[in-house]
């Protein structure tokens, strides 16, 4: 556990000497978001209908843009294999690196979501079930989107790979999220749509670290 | 299983099945075309397009067939390091791409003329193209490494991670559809096929199974051989 919190705070902390990712990341969120009124038109009762679709089409796109970040510069330095032969487990080296990611990408995406709901003209009924949509759902994505990131290190083109192979995988979080978010704005219970994403957040929890240790264990061969 | 572990033993074995099951393919594949085209009577309701389905139906389960068996050799890849399984797994994919493909065309080609429109956000056709997307995705990882058994090896890991997350979007997709569309575009059901259609359908089931399985033997063989052209560069390339 104190080796838990140690990697974490060690990639909070370049994160935030790096500076840029999390900003680069809201950029990225807001600007998408930001375009599609230009390409749809600004009709309020248009943009209302499809706000949380674009909300979180852009989340997991934004949400995957920053996933190279995960193991690629550790895995160029080499210091993923010194965090591979220290004794923790390595399925709880890529759980504390998978908390760090959603800290800095997943975290101000949250922050942002209500505010671009607003500019999308969004029902303010949907705000709140949005934000705990957001909050099961963007962990999930970074679960998920580790084993992606793990089985790429050392592909050619990894980028593009990565978003063949990780965006069929975020498909259920992108259903039950913007579900749970129509049924609010719509005037339904969204608690089962929630209760969904939850329950596939629990799943990935402990199988997401454990499959994207096997992925690394291969690429550090 | 693991007697055929082994790739010369395989390729023995192989050397055997592989004269019967080609056989039983061309066998299996005239009798349910002659039945399904020629022998079985036309849908009172869809008319001579019902015959799409003794394509369509087999391609479909040959799709999801092809994936459990590319996720089952990817484990015992991965638990038991099998050299051969990895080639399975890799011979496998283009294989179910192929046939999660056809099914998609011909389930356009017969959406067409019965519900007017080529494709609908019906779960299922959604589903098979998710599909069709994780086979795309696991050909590509494979093909992106230098190094091959690397390629197999992250091919293996995706594919269990994708087997695992198969049903649970198809629950949501499921899901997604009775939400978003209300029965706009609801299936032709098929409570009780009759005998004359089943007959067709099922012959054809097997005959694209003995062609997968005639198919999955070539492509394993012609991967070992590659295997070998390689192994035998290297040692002309630092020894010559």
């Amino acid at each position: 556990m104190r080796r838990f919190v140690e990697i974490v705070r060690r990639d909070l902390r370049l994160a935030l000497r790096q500076g840029s990712d999390s900003v680069m990341v809201v950029t990225f969120f807001v600007l998408t978001v930001v375009l599609f009124p230009f390409g749809i038109g600004p009709e309020v009762n248009i943009l209302e209908r499809v706000s949380a679709g674009i909300l979180w089409v852009v989340a997991l796109l934004a949400s995957m843009l920053s996933l190279d970040r995960l193991f690629q510069a550790d895995y160029e330095d080499g210091s993923l294999e010194l965090l591979a032969l220290t004794p923790t487990p390595l399925g709880v080296v890529v759980a504390a690196k998978v908390v760090a990611h959603w800290l800095t990408t997943g975290l101000p995406l949250i922050v942002a979501a209500p505010v671009l709901a607003v500019l999308l003209h969004m029902n303010a009924d949907g705000f709140g079930v949005l934000l705990i949509a957001m909050a099961l759902g963007t962990p999930t994505l970074s679960l998920i989107g580790s084993i992606g990131a793990a089985l790429v290190l050392g592909a050619r083109r990894g980028g593009v790979l990565l978003s063949l192979l990780v965006l069929p995988l975020y498909v259920p979080v992108l259903i039950f999220g913007v579900g749970a978010v129509d049924a609010a704005v719509q005037g339904f219970e969204s608690q089962a749509q929630l209760l969904v994403m939850g329950a596939i957040l629990l799943a990935a929890l402990p199988l997401a670290p454990w499959a994207s240790a096997a992925a690394l264990r291969q690429a550090l061969e | 299983m693991h007697r055929f572990a082994n790739p010369a033993r395989f390729l023995r074995a192989a050397q055997l099945v592989l004269p019967w099951s080609a056989g039983l393919t061309v066998a299996l594949l005239a009798a349910g075309l002659y039945l399904g085209l020629l022998g079985s009577p036309a849908d009172y309701q869809q008319g001579e397009t019902v015959r799409i389905m003794y394509v369509h139906v087999p391609s479909a389960w040959m799709g999801l067939f092809v994936y459990s068996n590319m996720a089952i050799a990817s484990a015992v890849a991965l638990i038991w390091k099998h050299p051969l399984a990895d080639v399975v797994a890799k011979a496998s994919a283009p294989v179910g791409a192929g046939f999660t493909f056809v099914c998609l065309v011909t389930g356009a080609l017969w959406g067409k003329p019965m519900w007017g429109t080529w494709w609908a956000w019906d779960a299922r056709l959604t589903s098979m193209l998710i599909l069709l997307f994780l086979y795309l995705g696991h050909m590509a990882l494979v093909n992106a490494f230098d190094d091959p058994t690397r390629g197999a090896k992250a091919g293996a890991v995706l594919a269990l991670a994708g087997f695992v997350n198969v049903p649970i979007i198809k629950y949501s997709v499921d899901w997604w559809n009775t939400l978003h569309q209300p029965a706009s575009v609801t299936r032709v059901g098929m409570p009780a096929v009759d005998p004359a259609m089943l007959t067709p359908l099922l012959l054809m089931g097997l005959a694209f199974t003995t062609f997968f399985v005639t198919l999955l033997i070539l492509r394993v063989r012609s991967e070992l051989a590659a295997t070998k052209i390689r192994a035998i560069r290297m040692v002309q390339v630092h020894g010559g």
